[in-house]
């Protein structure tokens, strides 16, 4: 690995100063996708600021109903968290869908919303990427597909998001608060993350020195009753092929709420709002299901690697719905 | 240079350490413990897998900067006074191993599984133990054991130095029981 400066930041001023001054600085949660890339030399900072030690660790109920999640919540403490498993069981669910015990241990919240794609030519310095080398082109177009997005593509790239648990923030109306020495700001989680369009490596609505502080999750009436699936090529400790993440309120037969995002499937964490369109009044039937899934994959693009995932997407789509209405939330 | 203050197998250690020197290297090469094992260094396999402040982490995946005061126990801290730790035996027991190179890694990860779930399930071992590959056994032993680890950890025999190692870092343990069911699935190649 090459070598770098490391600082444990002692507080919130002293971490996104540090950064604000050092263009190569990054800041290190866990270190699990972080520390991978340095090894590997496709992240080469020259300071790292570690943020564990900042005061950012609790998930606190709001007066208003809602919850509060620091951004150095581990996965593993967020996922197993009361308030979580109650009133958000889907955001539960599905950070256990993702990478392992030892992992979500390290994992925390902020380096969960910014872990970098999968793909793997983003890893293989050799390959054409233009994510990781802007303008060098993208081997995967072409090349071995499988794993990669039907929505939000562009053509100069086609990496999917790869986080489980930020599938499960777009269905619940996150708001992502940030902290940079210009001041705090709250990002809708729908605009946090930004599709490729012509500059895949500008991923997110962050500035490299923001420090994200927060997860805010509004009061939701029906996300009690929410579930996540995960489709992928074996039964664990696999990104998703497809994912769906839903919330269902169901009044005399017919859809009066719902809430429906959509991961594996797309270069963003992404929202299906089509679908939610579609349901809203319909009859809460398999055919109102399926006709909803087939709206929002209308507009999905696939190669010949991926062009699996568009009937995969809908028939999960399906199923996650009727699960929901004829079992409610996981235990 | 950075210096870290680091227990290991409850010895306290002070070094001075490149940022960039991983957890797992600075067990094995600096102070010695090689019984942590490297299998992939990609954070994938899980053989280095070690107790850090008593939840498991992968070691290939920590820098060494990052365990600045904390409490780090590997498979070489669990035996006591030459009595095996209680999962230690049970993997002997139930032949939960052929070359072994998994075996560390596994340990400690079911020692931290059981922290959530003292009696789990041949499913939640399963679950809870994907982060840990084994090329050889086929893991069904390895579920056994870890089982049989369970009921002679919960049958009161004591546990070693590793079963109660650690303690309520900040933002480490993640307390109450496992959450939900698995949201898995498995679909076969197109
Ligand atoms: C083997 C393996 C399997 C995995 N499987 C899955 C899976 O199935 N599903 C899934 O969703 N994920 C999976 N992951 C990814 C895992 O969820 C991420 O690595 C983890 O969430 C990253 O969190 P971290 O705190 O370790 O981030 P770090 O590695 O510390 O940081 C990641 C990035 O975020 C930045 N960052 C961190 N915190 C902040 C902050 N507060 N503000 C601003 N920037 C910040 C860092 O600078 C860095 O760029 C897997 C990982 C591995 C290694
Ligand atoms: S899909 Fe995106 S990340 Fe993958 S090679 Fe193409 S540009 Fe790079
Ligand atoms: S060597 Fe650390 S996970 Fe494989
Ligand atoms: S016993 Fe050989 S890898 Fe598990």
């Amino acid at each position: 690995m090459r070598p770098f400066a490391y600082l444990s930041a002692p507080d919130v001023a002293t971490a996104v100063r540090a950064v604000a001054d050092d263009p190569g600085a990054k800041f290190l949660g866990g270190g699990t996708n972080l520390v991978d890339l340095m090894r590997t030399g496709i992240e080469r900072p020259d300071t790292v600021v570690d943020i564990t030690s900042l005061p950012l660790a609790e998930v606190e109920e709001r007066p208003d109903g809602g919850v509060r999640i620091g951004a150095l919540v581990r996965n593993g403490r967020l996922a197993a968290h009361p308030l979580i498993r109650a009133r958000y069981p889907v955001l539960s669910q599905a950070v256990l869908a993702g990478a392992s015990a030892q992992l979500r241990n390290m994992a925390t919240v902020g380096g969960n919303l910014l872990q970098r794609t999968r793909c793997p030519y983003f890893y293989d310095r050799t390959a054409a990427c233009n994510k990781r080398e802007p303008g060098s082109g993208c081997d995967a177009i072409g090349g071995f597909n499988r794993s990669h997005a039907v929505l939000g593509v562009s053509g100069s790239c086609i990496a999917a998001h790869p986080s489980d648990m930020c599938v499960a923030l777009a269905a619940l109306d996150a708001v992502v608060e940030v902290e940079s020495v210009r001041g705090v700001r709250r990002v809708p989680l729908a605009s946090f993350h930004r599709p490729p369009g012509d500059t895949p490596h500008v991923e997110t609505d962050l500035s490299p020195d923001e420090l994200v502080t927060a997860v805010e999750l509004p009061p939701s009436p029906i996300a009690a009753n929410s579930r996540y699936r995960k489709v992928r090529d074996r039964a664990s400790y696999a990104f998703a092929l497809v994912s769906v993440a839903a919330a269902l309120e169901v009044r005399d037969g017919a859809v009066t709420g719902v809430a429906l995002a959509l991961g594996g499937v797309a270069t963003t964490p992404w929202r299906a709002r089509e679908a939610e369109r579609a349901l809203l009044g319909a009859p809460a039937t398999e055919e109102s299901f399926r006709r909803a899934a087939e709206a929002e994959l209308a507009p999905a693009t696939g190669l010949p690697g991926n062009t699996f995932k568009i009937e995969l997407a809908r028939r999960a789509v399906t199923a996650t719905l009727r699960r929901l209405l004829t079992e409610g939330s996981p235990a | 240079m950075p210096e870290v203050t680091v227990t290991v197998d409850g010895v306290a250690y002070e070094e001075e350490v490149e940022p960039r020197l991983l957890l797992v290297h600075l067990l094995r090469d600096r102070l010695g413990r090689t019984g942590t094992p490297i299998g992939c260094d990609t954070g994938n396999c899980g053989s280095c897998t070690v107790l850090l402040d008593g939840r498991s982490a992968k070691s290939c995946s920590v820098l060494a900067v990052q365990a600045d005061g904390s409490d780090v126990v590997t498979v070489e801290g669990l035996a006591s006074g030459g009595d095996l730790h209680p999962m230690q035996r049970a993997f002997h027991e139930e032949h939960a191993l052929q070359c072994g190179y998994c075996t560390p890694g596994m340990i400690m990860a079911a020692i931290d599984l059981l922290r959530d779930d003292p009696d789990p399930s041949e499913e939640a071992v399963r679950r809870g133990l994907e982060g840990n590959l084994c090329r050889c056994t086929g893991y069904c032993t390895i579920v056994r054991a870890v089982r049989r680890g369970a009921r002679a950890m919960s049958g009161g025999r004591d546990a070693g130095p590793g079963g109660e190692a650690g303690g309520e870092a900040a933002g480490g343990p993640a307390g109450g029981e496992a959450a939900g069911e698995p949201a898995g699935e498995g679909v076969a190649a197109p």
